[in-house]
């Protein structure tokens, strides 16, 4: 019997050791166990303070801009492989959702429509061919639902990555961003110690869409003027786009097709101009170089736009031809060259963000709540712990140590999963300690009706746990099934709240039913012969 | 220490005036929400704007009214909050008035915009110390050097900067200040902020007389999506328990406590539209809690029951009922006496950012015990006298426990 609790009091000693040094650490000093507790035990946005942004990528403008691409590419192939067409259009489906992506390639006739099966099933393989319906010259490219799907989910991945760039060169420290829900591809964005949110969310919304295009016409005064110049239709491959010019307003008529973009940048720093106006210096990489050059090398003398979100900023005449670094000027403050030049060096948006919902904690009053959430704590804590002493007595001592063992554990396993202490993760600890103290008043009842049928003391614990344990499985099982729900299916703060709970009572279950017998064993092996048990 | 020796009440004698009490709060709750249209949800479930302002003095609400109603934000409800001596003002706004999705924080702008001309007092070029961020106050004083340390590198001065404005800004946060200066001499104190430090502060910033100590925008979608979530989420908790106990006890027993939880739930929202009170998202985090406390309380009356019926097949199934729920009573009052200690505590010291969450626990921790004995146990008699085969009784399962007989 003597060993028996001996092995237990030791595996029980080697938990709490375990738990203790995952909450503290291994400090030198009092400073280090404060920073190791902090750093530990991470308080929700709630408590410490930030902003918290909940945002959804625009994913179907990635779809958009895939099927443009598409389109384009198409009528080069159609035309490269000599097959005649009236006209190509998208023809999408917007009622549905999502919207199903459609072309509509009209006017081949019969006897090339091989051809075009051939070409569509080489080169566009993640779009489907159809004949449309009663018109034997007509076909219609759809693009089929998983690479739809695929580009979506890309889209929302690669929208991660460069918010996560951009916020990562704001120096915010310790942000989080993360998928919010399963679906609608929201992402949730936590920036601990911002409380000025709008600098931080205008650097994260902007797409930073950068493309360097040749200019054919402009800068023209006015939308009207620009397309009466061309008879009211532009010319083939090219497109309007509007900037500012030296007279206010100017649009341009550029080529649809950029030279480079902001994909072949190896690089950005803001800078001046010659005339000592805030810019951004960016450098290509090899490729975009090569490819820069060989462009501007056969453009002498012509303009070339440096196109920013499809708004013309700048359009310079091209001297002599340019290889691999550019500047971009134009009305800019020094803040806005700071930022521009970090995202674009964090990469463009694949798709355009709106913001859902945004919340900011002000830092004192994350100190506020936790402050009155500690002494409130500690007050209940207390309460309980004086009335199971006075209860229960010597039982009482039990009681409580089971109940700090608790804490202690659902604390560091907190530590150890990298969860957040939220307010919703409070509730859950409140519900741990409830059930904690539920549990011992069970036991305890049970031990103490069991001593007044008469029967010996040992006896009187041992049925006193075993009725009891019983009870506190099925107590502890149904609420823990909850819990399992609630975190599958819940999100952010349902979750937090199901995280705890589940912790705190698998922590409970051991406590109780482990820990607490094997002092009363101990209690029990020490006692004189017919002494009572204070209970 | 003994509050309950061996008890013989005869609970279900009295079940009716309970019942009736019950149907009562219930009907008094409903009646509430169906003449407010509905529940008054908060910020995070009806979207719109709520910016929470501390000011150094008591405001004029109305001026602010007028301010607000003159920057277009017509319909803002403005309204003290927590103790009057705090000086603290919630200003809120529906969707109405911030509507559009590009512009989610205009509404918050205009707020503060409004708030800065009446309170501000700003100097051109100077910032709002009382509405600054530490990373702000750090870069101010990186630029102006007040203590010398460039010379020891760009990296420790900065450092030593970053340290000393966190310390200036948690001072500034800390009661009985709680996020408002009125003088920078104030700053005195701070370990570090010697004159040089307060006199660069004074020359880079100056102090307004209110400070924005919390803001939550709600979009439209989110609101909505939680508010779906929330109660499809807690009905599938639910559902799964009615599994569980089902597969434990009896369908009987699992109806009877999730109708005896879903009881407790619609009698606490009953309280909430009765008083009032706003359903925010940490009062779903409660009702969440207090939906594990009511099944947690109404499974131990309910594991008796299933333990005497085992004992005393020929018992009167009344008669048990009461036996059971006196035998559990005294560990019922204690545990429930302890956990309301607890969530007394919260709602007594907890402060105002948790109050709708601690007076749901509060009133969710009387009902959850309360519908324990008097609406779970009668509707397990009720089924038992309607369906007597169907009871524990008739087909007794094998139980790891009975290997081990406890005899009384």
């Amino acid at each position: 019997m003597e060993m028996k609790i001996k092995g237990r009091a030791i595996f029980i000693g080697i938990v709490m050791v375990v738990c203790l040094l995952g909450i503290i650490g291994f400090p030198k000093n009092f400073q280090e166990l404060k920073d190791n507790v902090r750093s530990r035990i991470r308080m929700g946005l709630d408590l410490k303070g930030g902003t918290h942004l909940v945002l959804q990528v625009q994913v179907e403008d990635a779809v958009n801009i895939t099927a443009d691409q598409v389109l384009e590419r198409l009528q080069d192939e159609l035309k490269a492989k000599n097959i005649p067409y009236a006209d190509v259009q998208k023809a999408d489906d917007t009622q549905v959702q999502p919207p199903k992506h459609r072309i509509v390639v009209k006017g081949v006739p019969q006897e090339k429509a091989g051809d075009l099966q051939t070409l569509s099933s080489e080169q566009f393989s993640d779009w489907e061919l159809s004949r449309m319906p009663g018109d034997a010259t007509s076909w219609m490219l759809a693009l089929k639902t998983t690479a739809a799907a695929n580009i979506r989910n890309q889209a929302l991945l690669q929208s991660m990555n460069t918010i996560r760039n951009r916020v990562d060169q704001l120096g915010v420290t310790e942000p989080t961003i993360a998928e919010y829900g399963q679906r609608d591809f929201e992402l949730v964005v936590q920036l601990p110690g911002v409380d000025d949110p709008s600098r931080v969310k205008d650097i994260i919304q902007s797409t930073a869409l950068l493309e360097l295009k040749i200019v054919q016409d402009g800068p023209i005064s006015s939308r009207e003027s620009a397309l009466a110049a061309h008879g009211g239709v532009l010319p083939p491959d090219t497109q309007l786009l509007p900037g500012s010019g030296p007279n206010g307003e100017a649009w341009y008529v550029v080529n649809r097709v950029a030279a480079v973009t902001g994909r072949d940048l190896s690089g950005a720093e803001p800078s001046h101009d010659v005339n000592g106006r805030p810019s951004v210096n960016f450098t290509l990489t090899r490729d975009g170089a090569a490819r820069f050059g060989r462009v501007t090398g056969a453009n002498v003398g012509k303009q070339l736009a440096i196109v920013l979100d499809n708004r013309v900023y700048d359009a310079p005449v091209i001297q002599s031809q340019i290889s691999d670094r550019g500047e971009i000027t134009g009305p800019f403050t020094p803040q806005k060259v700071q930022d521009l030049a970090l995202v674009l060096r964090s990469g463009a948006l694949p798709a355009s963000i709106i913001y859902l919902s945004e919340e900011t904690v002000g830092p004192s009053l994350g100190a506020d709540s936790i402050r009155h959430g500690v002494v409130a704590c500690i007050v209940g804590f207390v309460a309980i712990m004086a009335f199971m002493l006075i209860y229960y007595r010597g039982a009482g001592i039990n009681a409580d140590l089971a109940l700090v063992f608790n804490l202690i554990i659902l604390i560091a396993a907190l530590g150890y999963f990298g969860a957040v202490l939220t307010l919703p993760g409070i509730a859950g600890v409140i519900l741990t300690v409830g059930m904690g103290v539920d549990s011992n008043v069970l036991i305890f009842e049970r031990i103490r009706e069991e001593l007044r049928l008469g029967k010996a003391v040992g006896a009187a614990v041992a049925g006193g746990f075993e009725h009891a344990f019983v009870t506190i499985i099925d107590t502890h099982v149904t609420t823990i099934v909850s819990a399992a729900i609630l975190f599958t299916f819940g999100t952010g703060p349902i979750r937090g709240f199901a995280v705890t709970l589940t912790i705190g009572l698998l922590a409970n279950l051991f406590t109780s039913v482990f820990v607490s017998r094997v002092i009363f064993d101990y209690v029990l092996s020490r006692r004189e012969k017919g002494a009572e048990l204070s209970i | 220490m003994e509050f309950f020796h061996e008890p013989k009440i005869d609970w279900m004698g009295i079940k009716w005036y309970f019942i009736a009490l019950s149907l009562a709060l219930a009907a008094a709750g409903l009646i509430s929400m169906a003449v407010k249209k509905g529940l008054a949800y908060g910020i995070d479930f009806r979207g719109g704007t709520v910016v929470n302002v501390k000011f150094s003095k008591a405001p004029n609400l109305d001026t602010i009214r007028s301010e607000l109603d003159r920057q277009n934000l017509r319909g803002a409800t403005i309204q003290g909050y927590g103790v009057p001596s705090n000086h603290e003002v919630i200003v809120g706004l529906d969707l109405k008035t911030t509507a559009s999705s590009e512009a989610l924080d205009q509404g918050k702008r205009a707020i503060v915009t409004a708030l800065s001309g009446l309170f501000g007092q700003g100097q051109a070029g100077k910032l709002d110390f009382n509405n600054s961020s530490p990373q702000t106050v750090s870069d101010h004083l990186v630029a102006a050097d007040p203590l010398g340390l460039s010379s020891k590198g760009y990296d420790s001065a900065t450092k030593a900067y970053g340290d000393l404005a966190e310390a200036v800004i948690n001072f500034r946060n800390s009661p009985p200040r709680s996020g408002l200066i009125s003088d920078f001499q104030e700053l005195s104190s701070v370990p570090g902020a010697n004159a040089g430090v307060i006199a660069t502060l004074k020359n880079d910033f100056y102090l307004s007389n209110f400070a924005v100590k919390n803001t939550e925008i709600v979009g439209p979608k989110v609101g909505g999506d939680l508010r779906r979530q929330a109660v499809y989420v807690t009905l599938a908790g639910l559902g799964a328990m009615l599994v569980y106990i089902w597969f434990r006890f009896e369908l009987s027993y699992g109806v009877a406590a999730v109708v005896a939880t879903f009881h407790d739930v619609i009698i606490t929202l009953g309280f909430f539209s009765l008083l009032h009170k706003e359903i925010s998202l940490t009062v779903i985090a409660a009702l969440l809690t207090l939906v594990g406390y009511s099944m947690n309380d109404t499974i131990v009356v309910f594991d008796r029951i299933r333990e005497n019926v085992r004992l005393n097949k020929r018992e009167d199934f009344v008669g048990l009922i009461n036996r059971s729920i006196n035998q559990t009573l005294s560990r019922t009052i204690l545990t429930s006496g302890l956990t309301f200690l607890a969530v007394l505590s919260l709602f007594l010291f907890g402060g105002e950012v948790i109050h709708g969450f601690s007076f749901a626990l509060v009133v969710g921790v009387i009902i959850g015990t309360y519908s324990s004995i008097f609406i779970a146990s009668p509707i397990v008699v009720f089924f038992q006298k309607r369906w007597p085969g169907s009871s524990a009784a008739a087909r007794p399962k094998t139980y790891a426990r009975e290997a081990v007989p406890a005899r009384r």
